[in-house]
């Protein structure tokens, strides 16, 4: 178990790391979720060992090892880039953290070709990291890590530098991966959609800080904050501030958009509503769907779906629907929004009403 | 698709040709004609086949000379190629060190030549040379103008001083573009500081060494205004080198045909050994 205790790291002024507090269970995989300099890298470098904290302590199977160098902490990383020692065969790249380790040939040799049969990369063993693909490198260095068996195996955006295709492979292979060894895994990414395919338990940082930390689909549901609701969406989370009167929001025109029952009870005031690009639809969803007028700003096509960029007001919002859709610059169109699929957020930002897990 | 031919874009080509034509081919090939011929004077020529490439070839004098640039750019190679690798590794990556560590490297490499000769010569200078006078107020017997042992040394020092920086840029431009990421590897590891640049920095570097030590070995076998302006060659003959060997057949002795046979044998020679250096380094690269 890997507990991060109030951890907390300032560069001079800067404060890359803001009292993290979190818990990782043995055989679990954990998603560290946010965008780009949030400081998912930073919080791998202190769980690794690599950076000490400024403040707070981290812990692993209840001892502290705070001060720990990481070659003794048994702990094994993948980086963005595709780093093996370059002068090394394959199988040797495999092989080093073992003799390191000093352990004997015959045990190095069963070890090496069993995560190479895993990683697939038996048939590359005798040649150069820079020969291969870029996911073969990859492979070799994810093969690295499972190798050694380590406690803790930090993946650093492993896939980011791989290109569309050999990421969906070797993403569909990491979860098999990580089952068969019973380490903590740690898996920081920038993007949402990337942490729901995962699933697993998902952390997500904004500016330092974990905002929300539980299982995947939890958290990508039923946000606690804001905050976390918009790091964890992709396309962008639509948001509008709307007044609540009674059981209704407010919308232009009189309409009103039905407030989910558990939240009717809270005072009237201005909320943030947020809800997901595919709880908008160009025909009702459901009897409880509310139509609004909106501009069409840019409308892309990925094939099977449309990215509707849309004005509603002051808000910009983006409607992911099925099937192609040609709209014209500034065309007006009703749309229609899912009130099932609503969260409630007060001015604050706290979660007021999140919609179910499943639905 | 079909191919568009265009003949008169062959016009576009043509002053480069002239210029590589009266630059270096004509040049060459004037050397090529001396060196087939003789001659008494009067501009008279005589066919006189390869001769004077036997007689290069057969001279005692010639052997002992490439004996010497041998000896020399090997030991200039041993010397700077290490030195330059273990300066940069030592070199700081940031902050203010940085810009004072490459103006004071590249110093070195912005002085001409003679230059250096000239600053050496005096600073070895035994009457009023700083070095000169400090060893011989040591007790060290130092003469470069009379000790070979002294007047080697001193235009290896020499040399070393001059070129270890070239070796120290390149291999520090190498270690910089190492990504840090490799660093933390090695850390997670538990590498120790030689595997880390027995496994990373070495064959991360070796391109630029490769680079490095095709330059510094061309550049120290024409070797020639250095030990011209401070040893003259001497004493005696110690540090004649090929190309004052060449000066001196040709512009001391006026013998054209013998040293422009010379110059085609020391100029097959660079190319011969450049060639068989970089094809050797190479296939080691790709060979493993």
């Amino acid at each position: 178990m890997l507990e991060l205790r109030n951890v907390s790291k300032t560069v001079g002024a800067e404060t890359h790391i803001d009292a993290v507090d979190l818990t990782l269970e043995h055989g679990s995989l954990n998603v560290l979720l946010g965008p780009t300099l949030s400081g998912k890298t930073t919080l791998m470098r202190i769980m690794a060992g690599l950076e000490r904290p400024t403040s707070g302590s981290v812990w692993f199977d209840g001892a502290d090892v705070t001060g720990i160098a990481p070659q003794r902490r048994n702990v094994a990383m993948v980086h963005q880039q595709f780093i093996n020692y370059p002068s090394m065969s394959v199988y040797e790249n495999i092989a080093s953290p073992l003799r390191l380790a000093g352990l004997d040939r015959k045990t190095i040799d069963a070890k090496v070709r069993k995560a190479a049969d895993l990683m697939k990369l038996t048939p590359m063993l005798d040649r150069l990291p820079l020969n291969l693909s870029g996911g073969q490198q990859q492979r070799t260095a994810l093969a690295r890590a499972i190798v050694k068996d380590a406690a803790l195996v930090l993946l650093d955006e492993p896939l980011a530098n791989l290109d569309y295709k050999l990421r969906e492979e070797l993403r569909a292979e990491l979860p098999r991966i990580f089952a068969e060894a019973g380490s903590i895994f740690v898996y920081a990414t920038t993007e949402p959609s990337e942490a729901l395919l995962l699933g697993g338990n998902t952390a997500t940082l904004s500016q330092g800080r974990v905002t929300q930390f539980g299982p995947t689909i939890e958290v990508f549901r039923r946000p606690n904050d804001l905050l976390t609701a918009q790091t964890f969406a992709d396309p962008p989370l639509n948001t509008i501030l709307l007044d609540k009167k009674g059981n209704r929001f407010l919308l232009d025109g009189g309409v009103g958009l039905p407030v989910p029952v558990e939240a009717t009870s809270a005072p009237d005031g201005s909320y943030t509503i947020g809800f997901q690009p595919h709880h908008l639809s160009l025909a009702p969803a459901g009897p409880d769907a509310v139509g609004v007028t909106a501009r069409v700003t840019i409308t892309e096509i990925t094939g099977s779906e449309s990215f509707v960029h849309l004005a509603y007001g002051d808000a910009a919002w983006v409607m992911l629907t099925p099937g192609i859709h040609t709209f014209e610059v500034d065309e007006t169109i009703e749309v229609f929004i899912d009130p099932r699929h609503l969260m409630v957020f007060d001015p604050a930002g706290r979660a007021v009403h999140s919609p179910p897990l499943a639905a | 698709m079909e191919k568009t031919w265009n003949n008169k874009a062959w016009f576009l080509v043509l002053p480069v040709l002239l210029l590589v034509g009266f630059s270096a081919v004509i040049p060459l090939m004037t050397v090529v004609n001396y060196s087939v011929q003789d001659t008494f004077g009067n501009n008279v020529f005589f066919w006189s086949g390869l001769t004077w490439f036997e007689q290069v070839l057969h001279s005692r004098r010639f052997h002992e000379a490439l004996l010497r640039n041998l000896a020399f750019s090997f030991t200039i190679l041993a010397i700077q190629i290490p030195l330059g690798i273990f300066i940069a590794l030592n070199m700081p990556r940031k902050g203010i060190g940085v810009p004072i560590c490459l103006v004071l490297m590249a110093l070195p490499l912005l002085i001409p030549w003679n230059v250096v000769g000239t600053i050496w010569q005096v600073f070895g200078r035994v009457d009023i040379g700083l070095l000169g006078r400090t060893l011989a107020a040591m007790g060290i017997n130092y003469n470069y103008a009379t000790d070979p042992v002294a007047a080697w040394v001193t235009v290896i020092v020499m040399d070393v001083w001059h070129w270890t920086s070239l070796v120290v840029l390149l291999c520090y431009a190498g270690l910089v573009s190492i990504p840090d990421a490799y660093y933390q590897a090695a850390k997670i590891d538990g590498a120790s500081r030689w595997s880390v640049f027995r496994y990373i920095q070495l064959p991360k570097m070796h391109r630029v060494l490769l680079i490095a030590v095709l330059l510094r070995f061309m550049d120290s076998f024409m070797i020639y205004t250095e030990p011209f302006v401070v040893t003259g060659g001497g004493p005696g003959s110690t540090t004649t080198f090929l190309s004052i060997d060449l000066v001196k057949m040709a512009i001391g002795q006026f013998d054209l045909g013998p040293a422009a046979a010379m110059s085609i044998i020391y100029f097959l020679i660079i190319l011969l050994l450049s060639w068989v250096f970089y094809t050797v380094m190479t296939n080691y690269d790709s060979g493993r």
